[in-house]
């Protein structure tokens, strides 16, 4: 790519071949079908559909007037495999191969609906067909996931249609390196990996820092469990990755970049690779960019299941191929990362936002959220909640905005009891707490944590101290032993917890719990074990009765601990 | 030289995993990518591979194994022709894991982390596969989502892999 001429032109004519996706009719095609190809739908066969309705095609003699494609996910996983069938932007759901011939004959022959598959809201009567018209999308607000519908994630000329590289382009001809960074702190952006720390702030700490090389990476090691967000960004936008990575390292002066994926996440690993080979193809990686002498590189480094790498100086050191085990912190990787040299390193949610800052300006961004937290936050909302899957909502929606309106609700007319954010870092958030904006003050203030944005619905027959102990449990086996006070201290912590559950426990073990979850937050090397005890604290913040009836009554509200007599 | 014991025809092995760590020869930053190319490669990661990747990258025995047994991916022992992980994420555990795995030990007789006598299946509990939408759910041979499970289903979902 030589330059923003060059840019535009594949963009407008991309543009034209994709007007059919913006519901505009078009003289050549019949239709465009995306067919949802995250891991939810994926793993509920949208291959064999994708197949079938090939065939439909084919036997219908329309193949090459409707293109069939597999884009990433669209977030509402339990309706998988899902599709929108444009220029109308009729939403289907729950389709099967047979369903191919229904689609294909009546809906794009003939222009009428197929009522069966349509979704209907949790109560209504009609079907609600359109996708834009959907409860379920219609509170959301979408900027990290602004291509899921739109793209085709192997194609970076469907990304460049819709304004992709744009910004890269902007930041390299028309902004200094200091005004990219200036802009980004402007923008009021804090990582979304979980701690919250402003992107802006460290960026302008890396540029400022004196050592070279300098590193870009890329924290794909999505550990928490219950999360799958940056899982959908990868496979299903793979290149606003790329393109928020480029911007970085010309603000701060970096040519080369890693980002660090799970090996759990096999397509994910596909699609990016993918995605970088055409990026490069293009000329937007590699030597001398936009012909402005500037030079990117990316690499991808696979995380081989170690849950401590999520946090940064472990991350830092996986990638250098070595044991993940944290350091101290300082020096702060924006002074010694990778290999001891200068780096930023940001989640793939973080990543996915900066080229919207760039294009659109800071002032846009702040616009959306709350004082302290701009933007989006996107959610994995899933367990005992009716519309399970992925959720992009301004800061500051409320909880029971996502849990009632987005999410459908509890099934079965069971009792909500909390919503877990934050995963082994976060805590349990009870009902009379729904109301409170969500931003990563007010999470932390519940004794809850933003975290990477995991959100797991509970109703009344989970019990809380069941899932305190299944969430020390998982810190045990993923705490890498380097310091104690993690080490010895989540052991006994489990230990307790076990005794609870099986019916044996003490009085005083409330109290215990509660003294050691305060000292291995003040006393843990790194983030893992900071946060370690926040599912135990706010477990008995907001539902110690629970414990209090399994030590003094050997009894398990929900009925899920098996009391040994 | 250690040698491999197992009778697999090590010398096309050895040939094959020369190819792997040649990609990364001298540089012991390559150690995490060959070591998974090459438990790929061999199922397992047994002494006489980590001895030559450890010389091919030019770290220590001691490091390779340090790595190895660092993270869950990597293991030290053979496994079964088909891998079964049982996710262990927080909406699979909602959802009901427990029971999943309680099924599997009833059907195959094998706790997790160990392998069917007859070398067909390992039962292996894993991190959130990020298939909350689905849970509880199961990944078999690290593609194959099997997902809303309800243990009647289960053994006839591992009739399909023999």
């Amino acid at each position: 790519m030589k330059s923003l001429e060059e840019l535009a032109k594949i963009k407008a004519s991309r543009r034209e071949a994709l007007k059919i996706r913006e519901g505009i009719p078009s003289a050549t095609e019949k239709a465009h079908v995306m067919m949802c190809g995250g891991a939810g739908c994926i793993s509920s066969n949208c291959k064999d559909v994708v197949e079938a309705m090939q065939a439909s095609l084919a036997k219908n003699g329309i193949a090459d007037q409707v293109q069939v494609i597999l884009t990433g996910c669209m977030g509402p996983c339990d309706m998988g495999p899902v599709a929108i069938v444009y220029p109308d932007a009729t939403f289907y759901r729950r389709l099967k191969p047979k369903d191919a011939d229904a689609i294909v004959e009546e809906h794009i022959m003939k222009g009428n609906l197929v009522p069966r598959l349509l979704y209907r809201a949790p109560g209504a009567k009609e079907p609600t067909p359109k996708v834009t018209d959907m409860d379920l999308f219609a509170k959301q607000k979408k900027i990290v996931l602004r291509n899921n519908f739109y793209i085709d994630p192997t194609n970076i000329e469907d990304y460049i249609a819709n304004d992709g590289y744009v910004a890269l382009g902007k930041a390299l001809t028309a902004m200094t390196p200091a005004e990219v960074v200036e802009e980004v702190k402007k923008a009021g952006i804090r990582g979304r990996g979980g701690a919250g720390f402003s992107t802006g702030m460290k960026w302008s700490f890396c540029a400022a820092s004196k050592g070279t090389p300098k590193y870009v990476v890329c924290n794909g090691d999505e550990g928490d469990p219950g999360a799958f967000m940056d899982r959908s960004v990868l496979e299903g936008d793979p290149h606003s990755i790329i393109e928020g990575m480029a911007i970085c390292g010309r603000a701060i002066g970096a040519e080369q970049g890693y980002v660090y994926v799970r090996a759990e996440y096999p397509l994910a690993i596909d699609r990016l690779s993918y995605a970088i080979d055409k990026a490069r193809e293009y000329g937007l990686l590699g030597k001398n960019i936009f012909d402005t002498g500037f030079n990117f590189e990316i690499e991808i480094r696979i995380g081989a299941g170690a849950f401590v790498c999520g946090e940064e100086t472990a991350l830092l050191t996986s990638i250098e191929g070595k044991r993940g085990e944290p350091k101290p912190r300082p020096p702060f990787p924006a002074n010694e990362g990778v290999w001891a040299k200068p780096t930023v390193l940001n989640n793939v949610e973080t990543w996915a936002n900066i080229a919207e800052i760039i294009l659109k300006g800071a002032d846009w961004y702040s616009s959306i959220g709350t004082a302290g937290s701009k933007g989006t936050k996107v959610f994995a909302l899933a367990g005992r909640i009716n519309n399970t899957g992925i959720v992009e909502v301004p800061m500051g929606t409320t909880l029971r905005e996502i849990v009632y309106e987005i999410g459908g609700g509890i099934p079965r007319k069971k009792a909500f009891k909390a919503v877990q954010t934050g995963g082994p870092s976060g805590g349990c958030i009870p009902a009379e707490q729904l109301d409170t904006p969500i931003d990563f003050e007010s999470l932390t203030a519940l004794g809850a944590m933003m975290g990477s944005g995991g959100m797991i619905v509970m109703d009344e027959d989970t019990c809380m101290v069941d899932i305190a102990k299944f969430f020390m449990d998982f810190i045990v086996d993923e705490s890498c032993g380097k310091c104690s006070p993690c080490r010895i201290g989540t052991k006994r912590m489990l230990e307790i917890l076990e005794r609870i559950t099986t019916g044996k426990g003490k009085e005083g073990d409330i109290e215990l719990l509660l003294e050691l979850g305060n000292t291995i937050k003040s006393t843990a090397l790194c983030g893992l074990g900071q946060t370690a005890p926040n599912p135990i604290l706010s477990t008995i913040k907001y539902f110690r009765d629970e414990y209090e009836s399994h030590i003094k009554e050997n009894k398990c509200a929900a009925k899920v601990c098996e009391f040994v007599e | 030289m250690v040698a491999c014991t197992c009778g697999c025809g090590e010398d096309e092995l050895t040939k094959q995993l020369d190819k792997v760590i040649d990609e990364y020869r001298g540089q012991p930053s390559g150690l995490i990518q060959v070591l998974t190319k090459a438990q790929n490669l061999i199922g397992y990661l047994p002494l006489w591979v980590q001895t030559r990747i450890a010389k091919g990258l030019g770290v220590s025995l001691q490091e390779v194994y340090g790595v190895v047994t660092f993270y869950a991916f990597f293991s030290l022992i053979p496994r079964g022709r088909h891998k079964i992980a049982v996710c262990a994420g927080t909406a699979c555990y909602v959802k009901g894991s427990k029971t999943v795995l309680k099924t599997l030990r009833e059907v195959l007789g094998v706790k997790e982390g160990q392998t069917t006598p007859d070398s067909r299946f390992t039962v292996e509990v894993v991190r959130c596969i990020g298939a909350c939408g689905l849970a509880p759910a199961m990944i078999i041979d690290g593609k194959d989502v099997h997902g809303r499970l309800e243990p009647e289903q289960i053994p006839g979902i591992l009739e399909q892999y023999a």
